[in-house]
């Protein structure tokens, strides 16, 4: 057995600790808003926070998870900063790469409440979009972090 | 999630249901019980219920190009509707949701809101008149003194309102206006507004649902060994190794290769693995990158079919003051859509439901036809949000095989493929191999033109029937009917048969075509001698709409002002899809490691009259985007007769941090409504180029334009 906490709650699953993070978040506890993109760290479809961390959930062993705060695209408040930036700037197109990139904008501004363009571009630039919502993503993290220094 | 609650959803009481119906003689509304008896084909409900919701069902898929929002802003805006009381809903696969246009439920050509206007607008007319009706009756005064507005029926006279909600049932039992009135344009309230798109909440909070999202009673899931190679037959497998893997419930035999049915998505994977299949060498083993590209070149020299012979090119060739020749290749690539292809499906003996991201409704009903023998009747399918289309969601290979395992399972099955699949079991954008001639004048006016392109045929197996005198309509798109005046134009195909199977990608032959048109056309204004945008201009006398958006471009990128130092201009044009499309881009080129930075894109699109402008703009920035990440980046790579290319990893896509400054500039005109979603991409690789030569003097032909190709022709010259 695994025991898992995930956006505050206790989970416990039958499953091998090799198995990666991802595949037990969505399709063992059917928490889907995490994607599958590439199962190589490549896309960053998958990132959940790992006690506040931005991590890629598909090459995460569950195992290794345990004892962990994880924090997955439902788990951050509807109110946060970073969400609400993204439907302002009206980033989704397709909407798939959406959660990982939203994970990943929240974990930069947390560490960095004031992001240069430059630091947004390197922290973000492992998170593949294929609709070319790019432009959108670096406008909405700006918006977020102007709106977190209120 | 669940079927029972995908019919929650979906379920609405009694109230007023429209339906669309295309007969021979035009568009004809439909009640809902007229609808029921199928004697006519209708394409799109709108509904409206006792709670004063207005449900718009949508026969066209969401891919992110924002047609959840766009098409109900058609119906909101003639039904004079309260935004905020109006939802969506995906229609089920049917004859009776069929694109009126094409006789086919089927999301693509960049046709959602071109085909829909008009049939949506009637419908949200039809019923606004309704209830109009509905309201004067129930008041028992003159039709022409109620109004509608906001849900609402107004008689100003007396100060009485009534919601749709109350009228909805009353009006069901009206007849259907004919020939309702449409609002004039000045008389729109969403159409050409940014209204916010009705998916996005959903899809920041996580909860909308894509196909791999479905979960349904009793699934297993399935993974599927695939021949590594084309045609390769399988040598040896162990199913009883792979049996006895903990969870694993069944080996399916496939048409191509075994599935592992198991409990859980990780086991069909130790299934897979466990089964060890061993493969032979395939049909094709010498098949590689190098192999590919000789085979094209070869192709050059043979005789192809005739897609266009305009005037004498032979003749004005002879007579040319200025004559130049380019070969241009072009790769293979790949869609990559975020989501890999899925599908969910449940074969019983006497009933098939499907959940599917697709773009072809009408294919994955066919297909279930054909795998489970059962009745149109007895087929449900579901679309879910799709994780990008491209294309890609136009094949239902994956439903067949989803249908298929199910069946052989008498389980409920959802099939994810790997990222790695997904890359080597593509329909790729064809490969492209061109050889180009033109010819000016004195006065350096282009004289002849002429073009032989060899490109595997992407209709000859979705449509062949769409292939007239051997010509594929994809490979010479753009180029037959290109813009430019030309006295004497000639269009040759040579149609390349490989194992590789080949599909439609984001703007399909545009794609090839723009850029060697767009970088040739270039390479003869400098032979002429002549200003890039000049030669252009001077070629479209009476093009005036291609002129428009050419100048757009040129006046918002300073065309007549000298770039930044160290940075080359480059612009192109192409009109596709029914939208004349012209851009701009700054590009400096470091010739010491062969790199490229594209600086700024400057984009005019004149698409006619349109419905969302921040979709458009959003929708074009996207396809250059993927139009720049494919002039830049990718390829797929062949070897042994396989797909070398298996994941991020090696298929480069351009990320944020290369991504310029983009503008968009929608130019507002009178013309025929054109398409959104590619148009957009077909001129950014020309672009580039052009722009590259400009900074460097390098004329780039091969893409992609990665730093080795850029090295290659610095050191031809």
């Amino acid at each position: 057995m695994i025991s898992l906490e995930i956006n505050g709650k206790k989970y416990e699953v039958d499953v091998s600790p090799d198995v990666p993070l991802l595949w037990v978040i969505r399709e063992y506890l059917k928490l889907t808003g995490t994607k599958f993109g590439c199962g190589v760290a490549m896309c960053g479809a998958c990132t959940v926070h790992l006690d506040g961390k931005a991590q890629r959930s598909c090459i995460t062993q569950v195992g290794s998870a345990q004892g962990k705060k994880i924090t997955t695209i439902e788990g951050l408040p509807e109110d946060h900063p970073v969400k609400k930036a993204w439907v302002a700037e009206q980033v989704p197109q397709c909407g798939y790469c959406q959660p990982g990139q939203i994970m990943q904008a929240a974990a930069l501004l947390s560490e960095d409440p004031n992001p240069t363009d430059e630091k947004i571009i390197n922290f973000m630039k492992g998170n593949l979009c294929r609709c070319g919502t790019y432009p959108y993503i670096k406008r909405a993290i700006k918006r977020a972090a102007k709106e977190m220094k209120k | 999630m669940t079927r029972r609650e995908f019919l929650k959803k979906s379920l609405a009481g009694a109230g007023l249901t429209l339906a669309v119906s295309i007969t021979p003689f035009g568009p004809r509304l439909l009640s809902a019980q007229e609808a029921e008896k199928g004697s006519f084909s209708p394409s799109v409900w709108l509904q409206i219920t006792p709670d004063n919701i207005v449900t718009v069902i949508l026969n066209k898929c969401e891919m992110g190009q924002g047609v959840y929002t766009s098409l109900p802003m058609i119906v909101a805006d003639e039904l004079e509707a309260d935004w905020k009381q109006i939802r969506f809903k995906p229609a089920p696969a049917g004859e009776k949701y069929i694109d009126p246009a094409w006789g086919m439920q089927l999301t693509g050509g960049s046709t959602s809101v071109r085909h829909m206007y008009e049939p949506l607008r009637k419908a949200g007319a039809a019923a606004r008149e309704m209830l109009i009706s509905a309201a004067a009756q129930t008041w028992k005064v003159p039709v022409n003194e109620c109004l509608a507005s906001q849900n609402k029926v107004h008689h100003a006279k007396s100060g009485r309102v009534l919601t749709y909600g109350r009228l909805c049932g009353k009006a069901s039992k009206l007849p259907i206006p004919k020939n309702p009135s449409l609002k004039r344009e000045n008389q729109f309230r969403f159409i050409g507004t940014s209204t916010p798109r009705l998916d996005i909440p959903d899809k920041v909070s996580g909860k909308a649902i894509f196909g791999t999202d479905v979960f349904v009673p009793d699934m297993l899931y399935a993974a599927i060994a695939r021949p590594p190679v084309f045609g390769a037959k399988v040598i040896s497998y162990d199913k009883e190794a792979a049996e006895k893997v903990s969870g694993v419930y069944k080996v399916v035999p496939m048409d191509h290769g075994m599935a592992v049915a198991a409990t859980a998505i990780d086991l069909t994977w130790k299934g897979r693995d466990a089964l060890n299949a061993k493969w032979d060498k395939g049909t094709h083993p010498d098949l590689n990158n190098e192999a590919l590209e000789k085979t094209f070149l070869d192709h050059l020299n043979k005789q192809g079919a005739i897609a266009l012979d305009k005037g004498n090119v032979k003749n004005a060739l002879s007579q040319a003051v200025k004559k130049i020749e380019a070969t241009y290749i072009l790769p293979y690539l790949a869609h990559v859509t975020m989501e890999p292809m899925n599908c969910t499906a449940s074969v019983s003996g006497d009933r098939c439901d499907i959940w599917v991201p697709t773009q072809n409704h009408s294919g994955s009903l066919q297909v279930a036809e054909k795998v489970t023998g059962l009745k149109v009747e007895q087929i449900h399918i579901q679309t879910t949000y799709l994780g990008g289309g491209f294309g890609r969601r136009g094949f239902v290979d994956y439903v067949e095989e989803a249908l298929q395992i199910s069946k052989a399972t008498g389980k409920p099955i959802k099939l994810i493929w790997t990222r790695e699949e997904d890359i080597q079991n593509d329909f790729y954008r064809p490969y492209n191999c061109c050889k180009i001639e033109g010819g000016v004048d004195e006065k350096g006016r282009l004289m002849m033109w002429s073009h032989k392109i060899v490109a595997p045929s992407v209709f000859e197996h979705f449509a062949p029937d769409r292939l007239k005198n051997g010509i594929d309509p994809a490979a010479v798109e753009g180029i037959v009917n290109m813009e430019y005046e030309i006295p004497n134009l000639y269009v040759e195909y040579v149609k390349m048969d490989l194992p590789i199977p080949v599909g439609f990608w984001r703007s399909v032959g545009n794609s090839h075509n723009a850029f060697t048109k767009e970088s040739f056309i270039d390479e003869l204004a400098h032979a002429a001698k002549k200003d890039p945008l000049e030669f252009r201009l001077s070629h479209l006398a009476n093009r005036r709409s291609a002129r428009r958006v050419l100048q757009v471009v040129a006046e918002k990128i300073a065309w007549g002002k000298p770039p930044k130092k160290g940075q080359g201009r480059g612009i192109a044009l192409h009109f596709s899809f029914g939208s004349h499309v012209a851009q701009a881009a700054e590009v400096s080129v470091n010739k010491k490691d062969g790199t490229i930075k594209v600086h700024k894109v400057v984009c005019a699109i004149n698409c006619g009259p349109f419905v969302n402008p921040n979709i458009i703009i959003a929708q074009v920035r996207g396809a250059i985007i993927m139009g720049l990440s494919a002039a830049l980046k990718e390829r797929v790579n062949f070897t042994n007769g396989g797909v070398e290319t298996s994941n991020f990893d090696n298929y480069n896509e351009l990320r944020m941090d290369e991504v310029p400054e983009i503008e968009v500039h929608i130019v507002r005109s009178k013309d025929k409504m054109g398409g959104i979603g590619e148009p957009g991409l077909p001129p950014i690789a020309p672009a580039v180029a052009n722009a590259v030569f400009a900074a460097a003097g390098i004329r780039l032909r091969h893409l992609p334009m990665i730093p080795q190709t850029v090295m290659e022709a610095t050191k031809k010259g």
